[in-house]
C-alpha cells in the first residue's frame, strides 16, 4: 500500500492540495486504482489534512466511486424506462450469459464488472451502455457476446460498430442550431455595459431551460447586485432527468455557442471564472470540449482582455461529476463542485446570494446559456417574438419511447402534445411523460395541452408510451429511480420514496385494496410537501399524476377486500413448509 | 422600535422577532412551540427531519433554517401540517427498529415524545427492515444504528463544539448511515463520553454506557409533560 500512498501524494499535489478539488482527486485516483479502499481514503485524508470520515462521506455518495475492487472494465447497462421499453432487460440477460455473472458482479479473473446505470443520455438510441467511458448504442442481445469477445481480445471499444452515437437531430430550429460565427455574441455584449446586456436579456423574457423556468435576466441581475468578493457562473450540464439528452447534442454539435453564452454571462455578472459541471456519464465528450476551449483561448475569446476589451477576463473550467442525479439540483451541484457529497442546501440563502465558495453564483442550464448568446446576437425582441407570451423562444425536446422518430426537436413553445406526437410518429400513444419521471404523465384527453411553462413545463424529456405498455409498471420503475437517487439528507424523501415503492408494488402485485391506494396517496403528498428539495418534491409525481389521469388503471388491479396485510403470510412460510413438509393451519 | 426588530405572524398571533433569528428561534422566544427533531438549540440547524416545516406565506419551508423577515405570515399548528409531521415520525419508526418499552432512552426520547405529541397510535406504514450495524467498540459510548434517525446532531456537535469531526455520513438514499472517523469502530476515535456529541442524540442510538435506566419510569423527561411544554411554559398563553 506504500506505493499507493505515493500516488495519493502525487495526485493531491497535482490539484494543489485543495480540498475543494476532492472530486477531481477522487476521480483521478479511482481511474488509476480501480477503487477507493479504506486505505486510500485514509491516505487522501492525511494528504489533505482532513478526517477519514469526511473523505468517506463524499466518496461513498457517488455511484462511480467504488470502495471495493471492481473489474478492469466496468460495463454500465442503462436501465431507464425508455431503455427497458427497447429491450434493455434482454440485453442485460445476454451480458450475464456471455460473462457467466450476474449484474452487479465481477468476472472471477477481475476483468469485467457489469452493473445497472440510470439514464445515460442515450434514450433515443436505446438500449445503451457505457463501457468504461465509451458509449455503445442500439444494443441487441446478439451484441453482448461480440462486445465481450472484443474486450477479451483487448480491442479498442471505440472502434466497434456499436460505439456509434447518432445525433438524431430531427428538427433544428433558429435559436440553438442556426450557425453563428465565433465571437459575435461576445462582441455584441462588450459593446454595452453589463447592465445593458441584462436589459437586453430582460427584453427576451428568456426563462431557464433546466426545469424551474426562472427568468434568466432576473437571476443575473440578483447575482450581479449581490455582495461578494467574487462572482461565479456555473453551467449545469448534469442532464440527469431520464429521457433527456438534448444537452448532449448541444455539447456535441455546438459547444462554441454554449461557451459564447457562458462568456456573455460572465461579462454580465462580472464573473472571472465559469465552471461547466459535466455529468460523469458524458466523460467521452470531454476531450472535444477541452479542444474547443483551447481554440477559444487561442482566438482571444477566453482568458485576459477578451476580444480586446480591456479588463474583461474570463475563463472556463470543466468539472466532471461522478454519477448522481441530485447533482443537477443547483445547490447540490455547488456542494459537489466544492468537493463534497451532493446534498442540496436549504434556501434562503439562494445561490445568487451565497453559492460556490459562498459567493454570488448564477447556475444556468446549457440550453439557457445558448439562448442567451443568441439573444445578444439577434436581440431580445427577435427572441421574444417566438413561442408564447409566458414562454418565449424555442425549446429542445428529447423524444424517446414508443415513437417512429426519436431524437432532438427544436420547437417553438406552445406546441400541443398532439402536434408533437404527429411529428414524432406516435399518434397511437396511450400516454406521454412530459418532463421525465419528475414531470407529468399526460393522458389522451389532455393531448390538446401545450408544452410551455404555463401549461406543461419540461426540461426537455418526452417519453412516449404506446398502446401496449404497462403504464403503472413504468411508473413503478420511475419511483425506483428516485429511491436510488434520493440523497438521503431528509426523511420524507429518503424514507418516503422507499415506502412508496413498496406500496405501489403491493398494488401492482394484485394485493392492494382501496385503502392501500388512499394510504399511498397520503404518503405521496407528504413526500411532495415536506421534502427539502426539488427531487423529493417531485418524486411522487409518477403516482400522483397517474392517480389523477388514469384512476381506472389502479382500480383494475385492486382486491375487493377491505384489508390485505402488507406481507403475504403464505409466501413467507413457503420455504419453511417445503423444508418441514408440513402446512400451517391458517384462517382463510 | 429598534431597527433589528421584525414583525411576523404565527398562527394569527403577531410576534416580534429579531433580525437574524430563524422562524423556529423566534417562535421559541415567543413561547410558541414548533415541533422539531433534528434541531438542537446549541447547534447550527441541519434541515434533515422536516418536522419543523411550517407554511411561510403559503409555501412549506423548514422553520429551523428559514430566517425571519418583516411581515412573514406563518402557519404552524394546523391539522394539515401536524398530519404531515406525524407521517414523517411514522416513517422514522418504520425505517429504524424502535423497541421503545425496553430502550434506555424511553421516556426521554424525542422521537417517542413526538409520536405521542402528534398523536401517532401505531405505524400504518410498511416496515422497511433496513440492515444497520451496532458499534460497541468504544469503552464508554455505544452506537445502535437501528435507532438512528440520521438527524446529524452528533455530526454537527463533534464538528462545531468538540472540534473532533469524529462523525459523518456514509452512502446515500435509504442506505445512508452514520459513519465514524475510524476503520473499525468508535473505539478508535477521539470521542469521549464527555463530548457534546455524546450528549445530543434525540433517541437511544448514541448513548453513554452504564447510565441507562437510572431514572425510574414516571420521572423521566416526557412521562408527565409532552415534548414542547418547556417552550410553551415560558409564556402563559391567554
Ligand atoms: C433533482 C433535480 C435535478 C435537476 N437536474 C438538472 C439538470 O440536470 N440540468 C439543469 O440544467 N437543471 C437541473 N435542475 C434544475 C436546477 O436546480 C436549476 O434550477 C437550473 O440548473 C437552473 O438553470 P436555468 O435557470 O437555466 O434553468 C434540477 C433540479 C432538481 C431538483
Ligand atoms: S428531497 Fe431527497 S434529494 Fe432532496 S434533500 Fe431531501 S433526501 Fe435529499
Ligand atoms: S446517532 Fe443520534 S445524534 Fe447522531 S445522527 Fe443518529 S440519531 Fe442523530
Ligand atoms: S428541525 Fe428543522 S428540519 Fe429538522
Amino acid at each position: 500500500m506504500a506505493g499507493d500512498a505515493a500516488l495519493v501524494t502525487q495526485v493531491v499535489e497535482q490539484f494543489g492540495r485543495d480540498r475543494g478539488r476532492l472530486m477531481d482527486i477522487a476521480r483521478a485516483l479511482h481511474a488509476k486504482l480501480g477503487c477507493l479502499t479504506e486505505d486510500t481514503i485514509g491516505d487522501v485524508a492525511d494528504a489533505l489534512g482532513m478526517r477519514r470520515v469526511q473523505v468517506r462521506d463524499m466518496v461513498s455518495f457517488y455511484a462511480f466511486f467504488s470502495r471495493r475492487p471492481k473489474g478492469k472494465t466496468v460495463i454500465r447497462l442503462c436501465d431507464a424506462v425508455p431503455e427497458r421499453m427497447k429491450g434493455a432487460e434482454e440485453v442485460a440477460r445476454a451480458f450475464e450469459e456471455a460473462l457467466g455473472i450476474k449484474v452487479g458482479e465481477t468476472t472471477p479473473d477481475g476483468a469485467i464488472t457489469i452493473e445497472h446505470a440510470p439514464c445515460i443520455g442515450l434514450s433515443d438510441q436505446a438500449p445503451g451502455a457505457l463501457i468504461g467511458a465509451t458509449p455503445v448504442t442500439n444494443l441487441t442481445p446478439a451484441d453482448a457476446p461480440k462486445i465481450v469477445q472484443a474486450l477479451q481480445d483487448g480491442k479498442d471499444i471505440a472502434t466497434l460498430p456499436q460505439a456509434e452515437v447518432d445525433l438524431n437531430l430531427r428538427k433544428p430550429g433558429p435559436v440553438i442550431f442556426a450557425p453563428m460565427e465565433r465571437g459575435t455574441a461576445i462582441r455584441a455584449a462588450v459593446n454595452r455595459k453589463p447592465e445593458e446586456v441584462i436589459a437586453e436579456m430582460n427584453k427576451s423574457r428568456l426563462r431557464g431551460r433546466g426545469g424551474a423556468g426562472f427568468p434568466t435576466a432576473m437571476k443575473w441581475d440578483f447575482c450581479r447586485k449581490a455582495k461578494g468578493n467574487a462572482r461565479y457562473l456555473i453551467c449545469n450540464a448534469d442532464e440527469g432527468e431520464p429521457g433527456t439528452f438534448k444537452d448532449r447534442v448541444i455539447l456535441t454539435e455546438c459547444p462554441d455557442l454554449l461557451f459564447e453564452g457562458m462568456t456573455v454571462a460572465g461579462y454580465a455578472l462580472g464573473a472571472k471564472e465559469g465552471l461547466l459541471y459535466l455529468r460523469g456519464e458524458y466523460e467521452y465528450l470531454l476531450p472535444h470540449l477541452d479542444q474547443v476551449l483551447a481554440k477559444r483561448r487561442h482566438l482571444g475569446l477566453l482568458g485576459k482582455n477578451i476580444v480586446g476589451c480591456e479588463g474583461f477576463d474570463f475563463d472556463i473550467r470543466i468539472q466532471l461529476g461522478a454519477g448522481a442525479y441530485i447533482c443537477g439540483e443547483e445547490s447540490a451541484l455547488i456542494e459537489s463542485l466544492e468537493g463534497k457529497r451532493g446534498a442540496p442546501r436549504d434556501r434562503p440563502p439562494f445561490p445568487v446570494q451565497k453559492g460556490y465558495k459562498n459567493q454570488p453564483t448564477s447556475v444556468n442550464n446549457v440550453e439557457t446559456l445558448c439562448c442567451a448568446a443568441r439573444v445578444l446576437e439577434m436581440g431580445g425582441d427577435w427572441f421574444a417574438a417566438m413561442g408564447t407570451r409566458d414562454s418565449t423562444g424555442t425549446k429542445l425536446l428529447s423524444v424517446s419511447g414508443d415513437c417512429k422518430h426519436p431524437g432532438v426537436y427544436e420547437l417553438e413553445y406552445g406546441i400541443t402534445v398532439e402536434k408533437l406526437l404527429e411529428m414524432v410518429g406516435a399518434e397511437d400513444a396511450q400516454a406521454v411523460q412530459v418532463g421525465g419521471p419528475s414531470g407529468q404523465c399526460v393522458a389522451p384527453k389532455d393531448f390538446g395541452r401545450s408544452i410551455s411553462f404555463e401549461d406543461l413545463p419540461t426540461g426537455g424529456s418526452i417519453i412516449v408510451f404506446g398502446p401496449k405498455r404497462d403504464l403503472l409498471e413504468c411508473m413503478r420503475q420511475f419511483i425506483e429511480f428516485f429511491v436510488e437517487e434520493s440523497c438521503g439528507w431528509c426523511v420524507p424523501c429518503r424514507v418516503g420514496t422507499t415506502i412508496l415503492s413498496k406500496q405501489l408494488a403491493k398494488i401492482l402485485d394484485g394485493r392492494g385494496t382501496r385503502a392501500d391506494v388512499q394510504e399511498m396517496e397520503k404518503v405521496a403528498n407528504t413526500v411532495k410537501t415536506m421534502s427539502r428539495c426539488g427531487l423529493g418534491q417531485t418524486a411522487a409525481n409518477p403516482i400522483l399524476s397517474t392517480l389523477r389521469s388514469f384512476p381506472g388503471l389502479y382500480e383494475a388491479r385492486l382486491k375487493k377486500d377491505d384489508f390485505v396485510p402488507p406481507f403475504d403470510l403464505k409466501a413467507a412460510l413457503a420455504e419453511g413448509c417445503a423444508i418441514t413438509g408440513k402446512q400451517p393451519v391458517l384462517e382463510d | 422600535m429598534s431597527q433589528d426588530t421584525v414583525n411576523i405572524i404565527i398562527d394569527g398571533v403577531e410576534i416580534q422577532a429579531t433580525a437574524g433569528q430563524t422562524i423556529l428561534e423566534a417562535a421559541d422566544a415567543a413561547g410558541m412551540y414548533i415541533p422539531r427533531l433534528c434541531h438542537h438549540p446549541d447547534l447550527p440547524p441541519g434541515g434533515h427531519c422536516r418536522v419543523c416545516t411550517v407554511k411561510v406565506n403559503g409555501r412549506p419551508a423548514s422553520s429551523c433554517t428559514f430566517p425571519v423577515s418583516e411581515g412573514l405570515v406563518i402557519e404552524n399548528d394546523t391539522d394539515e401540517i401536524n398530519a404531515q409531521r406525524r407521517r414523517i415520525i411514522e416513517m422514522l419508526f418504520v425505517e429504524g427498529n424502535h423497541y421503545c418499552p425496553s430502550c434506555e432512552a424511553g421516556g426521554n426520547c424525542e422521537l417517542q415524545a413526538l409520536g405521542y405529541r402528534l398523536g401517532m397510535l401505531a405505524p400504518t406504514l410498511p416496515y422497511l427492515r433496513v440492515k444497520r450495524e451496532l458499534d460497541a467498540t468504544h469503552k464508554d459510548v455505544y452506537i445502535d444504528r437501528d435507532r438512528c434517525v440520521l438527524c446529524g446532531r452528533c455530526v454537527r456537535a463533534s464538528s462545531v463544539v468538540d472540534k473532533k469531526d469524529a462523525f459523518g455520513f456514509e452512502n446515500r438514499g435509504i442506505k445512508k448511515r452514520l459513519s465514524v472517523d475510524a476503520v473499525h469502530g468508535l473505539g478508535e476515535t477521539a470521542v469521549s463520553a464527555a463530548d457534546k456529541a455524546a450528549q445530543v442524540c434525540p433517541t437511544g442510538c448514541l448513548t453513554v454506557k452504564r447510565v441507562g435506566y437510572a431514572t425510574p419510569v414516571g420521572r423521566r423527561k416526557y412521562d408527565k409533560t409532552p415534548i414542547g411544554a418547556e417552550i410553551e411554559k415560558k409564556t402563559a398563553k391567554v
